[in-house]
């Protein structure tokens, strides 16, 4: 496949998508950042560097990764029929490989050593860890001590895979605050150190980069769905933390007027201050980590606590892109709560038998909740972005805690 | 002529090298950051950088991130930063810079911002996550109420940039004499006249150099390459080890005349 078809299609403009976007990043990162964007756009030009990653993302990562069918699932929800993608399937458990190796390689390209990553459900940190491993490079992946805490055994991974684990416990100790963390080590040594940030945020180049890494998601699902089916979907629904899946299975559907995009934030508790992390519920446009966006912040910019079950949903602002699809009317954002979450976990589980990350666990609550709403003979593509294995012992201290509640 | 300008061209007649000193706004609290200016201004700081407390300051390193903490405990807004100064302005004669993120300011709006440093008699405005390239409305906006906009220059700053800033900005170029957060060094770091001397040969706006000083002779150090040396995290320190104390103020004072020794 030529790279011109991968890569290049609807470029940000001076690094904008619309008022959102920008490169709010201190003076000694500016020109890092120019010389991994000039690398970037040369990368993705060049036939061997997209013969490579397409080579680690077949042999490596296992894609393409299957569509299924979930038809006990369709039946319960009583709406369309309901295709997933299987992103849980890939190496490691979460489309986030699917980022990781594509910057690991233009780290290596670029002649850099170290890498190093923020987490916060640690597969953003398993899949840095991973990709470094196969590389060869350093990796130092910076971690909330609450994210430790609830992803204990993702910390295990990332350090049998040789990465050092940085805990941080400033702030919210959470997501927002190791992405900080990160980019005060960048700062400290932008020579020799490559960001691998894990989402579909921060300053231009990333999200076009991170979105462009993972819209191989989109791109197979929407071939798949063809064969399949013989038609595009109506709707297609990712949960978006930072938005990287959603993004990447959004990408290849953004010219199909007809097919809706939507991507369903973490509404925590409730829609509270510093109970959720739903930002077009709660946020208002500011700018946070080198982007300008929708963000949870007080009547005085400083940015608010966020909250939700599942760690990789919990964070105060959006990919700049989405804040972008959602002010144009693109794509809509909903959210789903922890308790229609951890629902939505179990009937997952129960009915196809696939035990979903928490976080992808927020888009099957918006199809249980909502599937009524597109008809009986529409399609429905649902990203399941990650494999719940890191959530288990979460969700099962959640459940007995309840019972016991309940008794 | 501005303050900013007036008082490095007084520097330059005077052969002497300038002391900018930086504290973070409301720690302890704002009755006391107002106290600390003006002992700052009696000691003799040549300009004195006022650090409006964000949730988030991720280009500073542990020292200001623990003050901006206490600030922001303490209920410190930008509005009252602003407000706060407004009322000791007259008894202040250094030019005070604010120094901010993005955030704060976009959220008060940027002309409700701007009228209120202007009505404060703020002298000029660095924001940390804006470089020149996103910084036009700031810049335009600041100008037009009379205040300076510095921008910064790091040691990966291309010739280029270095243009830009001093092109764009006004009042003088803040060097960020190493790489990495601020925080408090043992020794000035060789990167510091390099970047000195690259800012030299291309502009004669004055040029501050900071990140990590803490002592006379780094001040005297510095002052061999450019016009003035900046001590933020250090004084930070200070005003945390005594903050509660009585003798808070003295102590300021005592350290910023140790360092114009
Ligand atoms: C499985 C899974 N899905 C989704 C997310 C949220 O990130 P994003 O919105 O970038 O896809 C994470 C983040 O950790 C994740 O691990």
């Amino acid at each position: 496949m030529a790279p011109s078809s991968w890569f290049g299609r609807r470029d940000p403009v001076g690094g904008y998508f619309g008022a959102f976007g920008g490169r709010f990043v201190p003076e000694t990162l500016v020109a890092p950042i120019q010389a991994l964007e000039a690398e970037y756009l040369k990368a993705r030009c060049d036939p061997q560097f997209v013969a490579e990653l397409q080579r680690l993302l077949e042999h490596y990562v296992g894609r393409e990764t299957p569509l299924w069918d979930a038809r006990r699932l369709s039946a319960a929800c009583g709406g369309g029929r309901i295709l997933l993608k299987r992103e849980d399937l890939t190496h490691t458990g979460a489309h986030k490989i699917n980022n990781a190796l594509g910057q690991a390689l233009l780290a290596q390209r670029m002649g850099k050593r170290r890498i190093v990553a923020e987490t916060g459900a640690g597969q953003h940190g398993v899949a840095s860890a991973t990709a470094c491993a196969l590389l060869g490079l350093e990796c130092v992946v910076y971690m909330g001590t609450e994210d430790m805490h609830r992803q204990a055994l993702n910390v295990f991974r990332m350090r049998l895979l040789g990465a050092t684990v940085v805990g941080v416990d400033s702030g919210s100790c959470t997501l927002k605050d190791a992405i900080n963390e990160a980019m005060r080590d960048w700062v400290a040594r932008p020579d020799d150190t490559h960001y691998l940030l894990g989402s579909a945020l921060g300053p231009h180049p990333y999200p076009l980069m991170v979105r462009e890494f993972q819209s191989v998601i989109g791109r197979e699902a929407r071939r798949q769905c063809l064969a399949q089916v013989g038609r595009l979907p109506d709707a297609v629904i990712a949960c978006v933390g930072g938005g990287s899946n959603a993004i990447g299975i959004f990408d290849a559907f953004i010219d199909d007027a007809n097919v809706v995009l939507i991507g369903v934030e973490a509404g925590g508790e409730a829609i509270r201050s510093g109970r959720h992390a739903a930002r077009f519920a709660g946020g208002a446009a500011g700018v946070l980590q080198g982007t300008r966006t929708y963000v949870l912040q007080d009547e005085h910019g400083n940015i608010e606590a966020t909250h939700s079950v599942s760690a990789g949903l919990d964070y105060a602002a959006v990919g700049p892109e989405h804040a972008y699809l959602q002010e144009t009317g693109r794509a809509e954002y909903p959210y789903a709560t922890d308790a229609e979450a951890l629902d939505a976990f179990q009937q997952l589980a129960r009915l196809e038998g696939i035990i979903p990350a928490l976080e992808s666990a927020h888009a099957i609550a918006y199809v249980l909740k909502s599937a009524r709403r597109f008809g009986p003979d529409t399609v429905l593509l649902v990203n399941v972005s990650g494999r719940g294995d890191k959530d288990v012992q979460t969700v099962e201290q959640i459940l007995t805690e309840a019972d016991r509640v309940a008794n | 002529m501005s303050r900013i300008s007036e008082r490095f061209k007084a520097l330059r007649a005077r052969h002497e090298t300038g002391l900018v000193t930086y504290i973070t706004a409301g720690d302890p609290d704002l009755e006391r950051t107002a106290g600390i200016m003006k002992r700052l201004d009696k000691a003799g700081a040549d300009v004195i950088e006022l650090g409006v407390p964000f949730s988030d300051p991720l280009a500073d390193g542990p020292v200001i991130q623990r003050a901006t903490e206490r600030a922001l405990a303490a209920g410190t807004t930008l509005p009252k930063v602003l407000a706060m100064l407004a009322g000791i302005r007259a008894d202040i004669s250094a030019p005070v810079v604010i120094f901010s993120y993005a955030n704060p300011i976009l959220r008060m709006g940027l002309d409700r911002f701007v009228e209120g440093a202007r009505q404060a008699g703020v002298d000029g405005v660095l924001t940390l996550d804006m470089p020149p390239e996103e910084g036009e409305a700031f810049r335009s906006a600041f100008t037009g109420a009379g205040i300076e906009t510095i921008f910064l220059l790091s040691p990966t700053t291309t010739v280029e940039r270095i243009r830009k800033a001093s092109e764009l900005g006004s009042g003088f170029l803040y060097g960020i004499s190493r790489l990495g957060v601020t925080g408090v060094r043992d020794t000035v770091d060789d990167s510091a006249r390099e970047l000195a001397e690259r800012v030299k040969a291309e502009t004669a706006m004055p040029l501050a150099l900071g990140f990590g000083l803490s002592r006379p002779e780094h001040v005297k150090a510095v002052g061999q390459w450019a016009d003035a040396a900046v001590v933020g995290s250090a004084l930070v320190k200070v005003i945390a080890e005594h903050g509660q104390a009585p003798g808070l103020l003295d102590e300021v004072e005592r350290y910023v005349r140790w360092l114009r020794n």
